[in-house]
């Protein structure tokens, strides 16, 4: 199945339609009513938590235990964070931090 | 055409994060051994950074396309309250409107909430104009990264960290904005404890449906500590 031309098709359309979904909600239910006072909490308070557990999915295959001790993905992300938080400039910071990391992995 | 000059202005910022976000995500689908086609298709209907990204390395370990689904849903989650403020400006944008409700990402949501539009200015047409400008940029990055990773033959080892610098950054924002810093420790304890009990290939959606229950749980000390803040 995951080998078939039709797979990545098939993984497109279910994202594009749950995407779509997504967006169209609150046009399609809430229309003129107000929101309840739980889907509110929860749009303030998830989006930070996702994008936390986000950033530890895309470390996941970092090995602390062996050579080089995650120390590429460390420093990186560190630059990435203080350049952020100084310069609040998203795409410098984004593409300071790859450059560095993808230095740190061939000199490493 | 003035609204069109007006959005081309506006947008300026966009077309850098979208062109290099795009670019980055084109190569990653290259690397992964997927075309132009299926690179510029997702830029078209899925037009969603975060997911894109997290979705080649999906494809690549064949997951089932219920899990993809269950990771779209909770990666695009915060959607759903992006049209809650707009419900009223798009009501009279006719054919428009069905555009500007599906184009509606974090990049563009947050323009629109915040532009200002010059008197004079045709607003529907300058928010439409907006919304499109913003996906072509997005089309046009994916696309192009895609051709790179195609045909040209540099070193793209660890272009992946674009991924987690992106996510890195988003986190940075709402550590400033957000009034408790509770959500992202929850974040940070599911986390860990789905890595030690199902390991790094598993432990994704049990820690976002984990959060979602500890987040609803917790509800009364966050809002406490949000107006205690206030004081």
């Amino acid at each position: 199945m995951t080998n078939s031309v039709f797979y990545p098709i098939a993984v497109i359309a279910v994202t594009a339609l749950v995407t779509w979904t997504l967006r169209a909600f609150p046009f399609l239910v809430f229309g003129n009513r107000p929101l309840p006072e739980m889907v509110h909490y929860l749009g303030r308070v998830l989006p930070p938590a996702i994008m936390t557990v986000l950033v530890i999915y895309c470390l996941r295959e970092t090995s602390f235990a062996q050579y080089p001790f995650g120390i590429p993905e460390i420093i990186a992300s560190l630059l990435v964070i203080v350049l952020q938080w100084i310069r609040g400039n998203m795409y410098l910071s984004i593409v300071t931090g790859t450059v560095c990391y993808m230095i740190l992995i061939h000199l490493l | 055409m003035k609204e069109l000059s007006f959005a081309i202005k506006n947008t300026i910022p966009i077309f850098f994060t979208y062109l290099f976000i795009g670019i980055a995500f084109g190569i990653l689908m290259s690397d992964a051994g997927y075309g132009i086609l299926l690179s510029t298709a997702s830029a078209f209907f899925i037009f969603a950074g975060s997911m894109q990204i997290v979705m080649v390395p999906m494809m690549t370990s064949g997951a089932s396309l219920i899990s993809i689904a269950i990771m779209t849903f909770f990666i695009n989650a915060r959607h759903l309250f992006y049209g809650i403020g707009f419900i009223e400006q798009f009501r009279n944008m006719g054919w428009k409107k069905p555009y500007m409700i599906l184009t509606l990402t974090d990049e563009t949501y947050s323009l629109l909430c915040s532009v200002q539009y010059d008197p004079g200015l045709d607003k529907n047409k300058a928010a439409f104009l907006i919304a499109f400008l913003d996906h072509m940029y997005w089309v046009f990055g994916c696309f192009l990264g895609s051709c790179a990773g195609q045909f040209l033959d540099f070193d793209m080892e660890g272009i992946i960290f674009s991924a987690t610098a992106f996510f890195l950054v988003v986190v940075v924002n709402q550590w400033r904005q957000q009034r408790s810093k509770l959500p992202f420790f929850v974040a940070v304890v599911c986390s860990a404890v789905f890595l030690l009990l199902l390991g790094k290939d598993y432990f994704i959606i049990p820690t976002l449906i984990a959060c979602l229950l500890s987040l609803m749980l917790l509800r009364r000390s966050i809002e406490t500590g949000e107006v205690s803040d206030d004081e």
